[in-house]
C-alpha cells in the first residue's frame, strides 16, 4: 500500500491549479491529477479579458501555465493523467490511475465539465473530420472556407468571433430568436462582417462521408428544411460536469453537479470537497473557479487540522 | 520541443516506407493540448521503442501531407503500418488510452 498523502486534487483548470497553489503554500504536499487534458477549458480559449489583474488580457493556456507554476514553486506534485476509479466515503480517500492506487486524508474534486454535443445523426462519425469542438485547435484547417457555429452563449459568439480569421462565412446557428450571450460578446460577433445567424434553426444531422460536406437545418417556428453547404461545423452549446466517476459516492443534483455546503465547498462525504465549473451552474467563470478552489483549499487545511 | 521531425519532403521515406509502425503526431505551435501530449509522446516513445517509432508533423509547415492525409483537427496522430492508415486519435488523450489504441494497432 502507498503512503497516505494530505490531499488529492482530482482534476485542474483554474479551481484545481488555485486549489494547488492555496494546498501547496499551506505545506500540504497537494498530489494533483489533473487530466489527459490537463489545464480545463481555458486551453482551448484564446485570450481571457476578464481575469482580473491583466489589464491587457492573457491567453487562456498561459493562465493555466502561469497558476501550474506557481502551484508548482510551492510543492504542488502533478500527474498529468485521468483518474478512473475513486473510493471516497473512507478515512482514507482512494483514488486510483489504472492500476495505480493513491491514498489521501482529503479530496479537493475539480473535474470540471465536459464539451456537450448536439447529439445528431454524422456528428460523432465526423468529430474530428470537420466536426469541431474545440476552434483554436482546429480553426486553422478552414481557411477561406464556408463553416457554422452552433450555439448562443459567450462560447459560441467567441468562437464565431476567433473563426473569422481563417474562414471565408461562418453562420451562427441558433435555436432561439436572441443569443444569451454578454453584450459585449453579441456585438463583437454581429458586427463582424463575415458573420450572420440563422435565428430559430437546429442542425438536425450532419453530412458527409470522411469529411463535412453540409448540415441539415430546421427552422423550428416555419419548420422549413434546408441543407447548408459548409465543410465544418464548430459546436458551442455548452458543457455539463465532469461528474460520472463520482456520482455514485458524492451528492450531486440531477443535470450532474456536485452538491456542496455553500458557501463552503463541502459535499456530503466528510474529507470531500469540491469546486470549479463542476459544482457551478450558474457562473462558470475563471475568477469564480479560482475563488472556490481556494475555498476548497481552506476548508480542507481546516479538515487535516482537525483529524490531527 | 517536438519528437522526430518529419516533412512534407521526408514523409513518404520516414512514414510511408518506413520497416516499423510508424504513429504521426500532426501538431502545431498554436495548439495547446498538443503540447500537453509532447511529453506523453515522448515516454512511450522510449517505452515502446523498437515496436513503433514517433515522429511530428508541424501542421503549419507543411500542407501538403495535412492535406492529403485529411487531417481537419489537431491534435490528429495517425498509426501506419506498412504505409498505410491503420488508427487515428483526435485530441488529447490520456497515456493509457494512446498507449492501447497503439498496441492495438500493432496487432
Amino acid at each position: 500500500m502507498s503512503d497516505v498523502r494530505n490531499l488529492i486534487i482530482v482534476g485542474s483548470g483554474p479551481a484545481g491549479y488555485t486549489a494547488a497553489v492555496y494546498a501547496a503554500r499551506a505545506n500540504l504536499k497537494p498530489l494533483v491529477i489533473e487530466g489527459a487534458q490537463s489545464g480545463g477549458a481555458l486551453m482551448t480559449t484564446t485570450d481571457v479579458e476578464n481575469f482580473p489583474g491583466f489589464p491587457d488580457g492573457i491567453l487562456g493556456p498561459d493562465l493555466m501555465d502561469n497558476m501550474r507554476k506557481q502551484a508548482e514553486r510551492f510543492g504542488a506534485e502533478f500527474i498529468t493523467d485521468d483518474a478512473t476509479r475513486v473510493e471516497l466515503g473512507g478515512d482514507v480517500k482512494r483514488v486510483w490511475i489504472g492500476e495505480t492506487e493513491y491514498l489521501g486524508d482529503a479530496v479537493i474534486l475539480s473535474t470540471g465539465s465536459a464539451w456537450r454535443p448536439l447529439g445528431v445523426p454524422g456528428e460523432q462519425e465526423l468529430l474530428g473530420h470537420g466536426v469541431s469542438s474545440c476552434a483554436t485547435c482546429d480553426g486553422f484547417f478552414f481557411r477561406d472556407q464556408h463553416i457554422v457555429v452552433v450555439g448562443g452563449g459567450d462560447s459560441a459568439m467567441e468562437e464565431a468571433t476567433f473563426l473569422t480569421k481563417f474562414a471565408e462565412t461562418v453562420t451562427i446557428i441558433h435555436r432561439r430568436d436572441e443569443f444569451r450571450a454578454s453584450k459585449i460578446m453579441q456585438e463583437r460577433a454581429l458586427q463582424n462582417p463575415k458573420i450572420k445567424v440563422e435565428w430559430d434553426t437546429v442542425v438536425t444531422k450532419v453530412l458527409g462521408d470522411g469529411k463535412v460536406e453540409g448540415v441539415a437545418v430546421r427552422n423550428v417556428k416555419t419548420g422549413e428544411e434546408r441543407t447548408l453547404d459548409v465543410t465544418g461545423l464548430f459546436v458551442a452549446i455548452g458543457h455539463d460536469p465532469r461528474s460520472e466517476l463520482f456520482r455514485d459516492q458524492v451528492t450531486a443534483d440531477p443535470d450532474g453537479y456536485v452538491q456542496v455546503e455553500a458557501p463552503s465547498s463541502r459535499t456530503n462525504l466528510p474529507g470531500v470537497f469540491a469546486a470549479g465549473d463542476l459544482v457551478d451552474h450558474t457562473y462558470r467563470q475563471a475568477v469564480t473557479a479560482a475563488g472556490t478552489g481556494c475555498v476548497a483549499a481552506l476548508d480542507a487545511e481546516r479538515y487535516l487540522a482537525s483529524l490531527h | 520541443m517536438a519528437l522526430n521531425p518529419t516533412t512534407d519532403a521526408s514523409f513518404a521515406t520516414d512514414v510511408l516506407q518506413s520497416d516499423l509502425p510508424v504513429v504521426v503526431d500532426f501538431w502545431a505551435e498554436w495548439c495547446a493540448p498538443c503540447k500537453k501530449i509532447d511529453p506523453l509522446l515522448e515516454e512511450i516513445s522510449k517505452e515502446m521503442a523498437g515496436k513503433l517509432k514517433i515522429v511530428s508533423l508541424d501542421i503549419d509547415h507543411n500542407p501538403n501531407t495535412v492535406r492529403e492525409q485529411g487531417v481537419l483537427s489537431a491534435p490528429t496522430l495517425k498509426v501506419f503500418k506498412n504505409g498505410e492508415p491503420v488508427a487515428e486519435i483526435v485530441g488529447a488523450k490520456p497515456k493509457s488510452v494512446l498507449v492501447e489504441k497503439f498496441e492495438a494497432a500493432l496487432r
